[in-house]
């Protein structure tokens, strides 16, 4: 039983940081359409930022300060070029046939991997340990306090996101944008700075996410945006693509399952699909959605956005 | 046209030389660049095939496969299971090259099945992680029986032969030596050249106006009464096709396949060479793919003349490719959507109409 909780604890930790990378790839999706693939390795260079940073500042600080220094400069850096990937790759092919804008955001995809690996190399990068968390013990299980800080942080970010966009004028300038940007654009909406706001929005959350992920697993790797990105994508199209509170619900889903499957299928099957597939349930996952109900858990369903 | 262009003489003398051209090719570059130029050429023929696989489905059909070297994949292993002393079966590759090729169809049509009714997108994502995933099956399917041999690969596979005749050989015919290299280049050339015949006559078939039609305009396509599901279906499984043999070629020619032979990276550079050439036009991809297989031999030099001039290496010749190929992906998208050397239809799609009125009135 508290294997099982404990499976259960340690899905909801890694579902929510693939929520937060999921809100980008949705919130992009919903206004432009595009899939920003290079969405997971803005989260990769927010997670090698901060590990630098951490590296650089050592324990010359308060552990609290140097995170919030690391994190502050990861979203500096992510929202710079978040920005500039919109304004040189993607606004030129706004009005562009659907394969052009897919091909060209491979491209940066594969431009800001191996730039990474030209500045940080291509060995993992680990986090040395300037944090010594305390064990929180939970009906049989445990989790660390980081992981507990991980947890309520993302919560709270999904929330204020939530937020922002039901009430503040930006959020509603968004939404508007996503059912309609020539309609928007006529109700004196400028939609071009609300896009460029939307990328700046989910780079910034994106380079949380990598922290987080740094955080979690204590390492980072250029090539480590890849399966991110491919999940969260997941998650976002399980909850139904375009759909901020589906992205969320769907990131949580898919990390229990996630979590669940790595932890039992290997006994269910007598060891043949072990920890090692672990990759591979994201992407069952995904074809099943697709499947059975491209529109998500909780997307509308419509012939032309699927 | 044609008919009239048949009996054209000028046209029958330029065939005969680009014959000779072609079969002399080899022995010049043997004995001029050396034997190591003639592998990079047989190489070079074997992306010629993939990239004009992966032209039918993204050039043709236009639908994005970002995971396209699990076909070349699923061909490869294929060949070299049943061909190795894996478990010691040793089939012939008459029987072997059309077996994968069939088995890589079934996983194309697989693949294409469930992103058939959404949008494009899908389908570019449901590949990508479709190429992972297959790579790590093949890594991980040494339990609980062993399939794949895991990380370590596959080796020691038969080259091709038939009645006793074997391409792993070298033959003299008096002093004159004709290595592997060669043998394999002509192998490679001639299948090189029915990819290339069976691409220009798809392009201008009923099927092929029809994949056209799906690109440029699904709903009017399925309104002009073409099967949108078979079709597309069916590019899937045609491109997948010439992935499997490739792939059967290519473990043949190696005599070694190991589940690093097929990465992501390998999918995006086969990409490469299909935007870069001209999407949909077959001499384009066909210089696509020549192209960029030479590249990364001539960034080879790179490495040391960075330590002559700067001291060290700053950058790894195969990390600058990469980040080639995803400039040129982003550039030729920006500034050449349609390619070095782009086809007529897919010039006034990319550009736009007002554009090739432009430049042709």
């Amino acid at each position: 039983m508290d294997i099982f909780l404990q499976q259960i604890l340690n899905g909801l930790l890694l579902g929510s940081i693939y929520a937060l990378v999921a809100l980008g790839y949705t919130m992009v999706y919903g206004i432009l359409g595009l899939i920003n693939f290079a969405h997971g390795d803005i989260v990769m260079i927010g997670a090698l930022v901060a590990l630098s940073v951490v590296t650089a500042l050592g324990t010359s600080m308060p552990v609290m300060l140097v995170l919030l220094i690391a994190t502050a400069t990861a979203v500096a850096v992510c929202v710079a070029l978040g920005l500039i990937i919109e304004r040189t790759a993607y606004r030129p092919l706004r009005r562009a046939p659907r394969l052009a804008p897919l091909i060209t955001a491979i491209g940066v995809s594969i431009l800001i991997q191996y730039s990474a690996a030209l500045v940080w190399g291509k060995q993992y990068m680990s986090l040395p340990e300037i944090v010594k968390p305390g064990k929180i013990e939970f009906g049989g299980a445990q989790i660390t306090t980081t992981q507990a800080f991980i947890f309520v942080l993302a919560c709270a970010i999904m929330a204020a996101l939530l937020w922002f966009v039901k009430t503040s004028r930006m959020g509603r300038a968004m939404r508007a944008t996503e059912q309609n940007p020539d309609v928007a654009g006529l109700m004196g909406v400028d939609t071009t700075r609300v896009i460029a706001f939307t990328f700046a929005l989910g780079a910034s959350i994106g380079a949380i996410a990598g922290v987080m992920v740094v955080l979690y697993y204590g390492q980072g790797h250029y090539f480590m945006g890849f399966m991110v990105g491919l999940k969260a994508f997941t998650a976002a199209v399980l909850g139904g693509i375009g759909n901020i509170p589906g992205a969320m619900l769907g990131g949580l889903l898919l990390g229990l399952i996630e979590s669940l499957a790595a932890g039992y299928m290997g006994d269910i099957t007598g060891g043949v699909f072990g920890s090692n597939y672990r990759d591979v349930y994201a992407f069952i996952v995904l074809v099943l959605v697709l499947m059975l109900r491209p529109s998500g858990l909780m997307g509308v369903s419509s012939g032309d956005r699927a | 046209m044609s008919t009239l262009k048949a009996f054209d003489s000028a046209r029958w003398v330029k065939i005969a030389l680009l014959c000779v051209v072609l079969v002399a090719l080899p022995f010049v570059i043997d004995a001029t660049l050396g034997r190591a130029w003639v592998r990079i050429i047989d190489v070079a023929l074997l992306f010629v095939m993939l990239a004009l696989g992966l032209n039918i489905v993204v050039g043709y059909a236009g639908l994005l496969d970002l995971g396209y070297i699990a076909f070349f994949a699923v061909g490869a292993y294929c060949y070299a299971l049943l061909a190795s002393p894996q478990f010691g079966i040793h089939g012939s590759f008459l029987v072997l090259l059309p077996l994968g090729a069939m088995v890589a169809a079934v996983f194309g049509i697989i693949l294409g099945a469930p992103t058939l009714k959404l949008r494009g997108d899908y389908l570019a994502i449901v590949t990508l992680g479709f190429g992972e995933i297959i790579r790590i099956f093949l890594n991980n399917l040494n339990r609980p029986f062993n399939l794949t041999n895991g990380p370590q690969g596959i080796t020691l596979i038969d080259p091709l032969q038939a009645g006793g005749i074997s391409l792993s050989k070298t033959y003299t015919y008096d002093g004159f030596a004709i290595a592997p290299v060669h043998l394999y280049y002509f192998v490679f050339l001639a299948c090189a050249l029915l990819t290339i015949f069976i691409s220009l006559r798809l392009e201008n078939s009923r099927i092929g106006r029809a994949w056209v039609a799906i690109r440029e305009d699904e709903l009017a396509a399925s309104a002009m009464g073409i099967n949108t599901r078979n079709v597309k279906l069916l590019a899937f499984a045609m491109g997948a096709t010439f992935g499997g043999v490739a792939g059967g070629l290519f473990a043949s020619f190696q005599g070694f396949i190991s589940p690093e032979s097929f990465t992501l990276l390998d999918s995006v550079m086969v990409l490469c060479m299909v935007v870069l050439g001209g999407m949909g036009n077959v001499r384009g991809v066909v210089l696509g793919a020549i192209l960029l297989t030479a590249l990364p031999e001539a960034l080879r030099y790179i490495g040391p003349l960075q330590q002559q001039w700067l001291g060290r290496v700053f950058i790894d010749p195969s990390d600058l490719r990469m980040l080639l190929f995803g400039l040129a992906l982003v550039l030729m998208m920006l500034f050449r959507p349609a390619g070095l050397w782009p086809s007529k239809t897919r010039q006034r799609e990319l550009i736009g109409i007002d554009a090739t009125e432009k430049a042709g009135g």
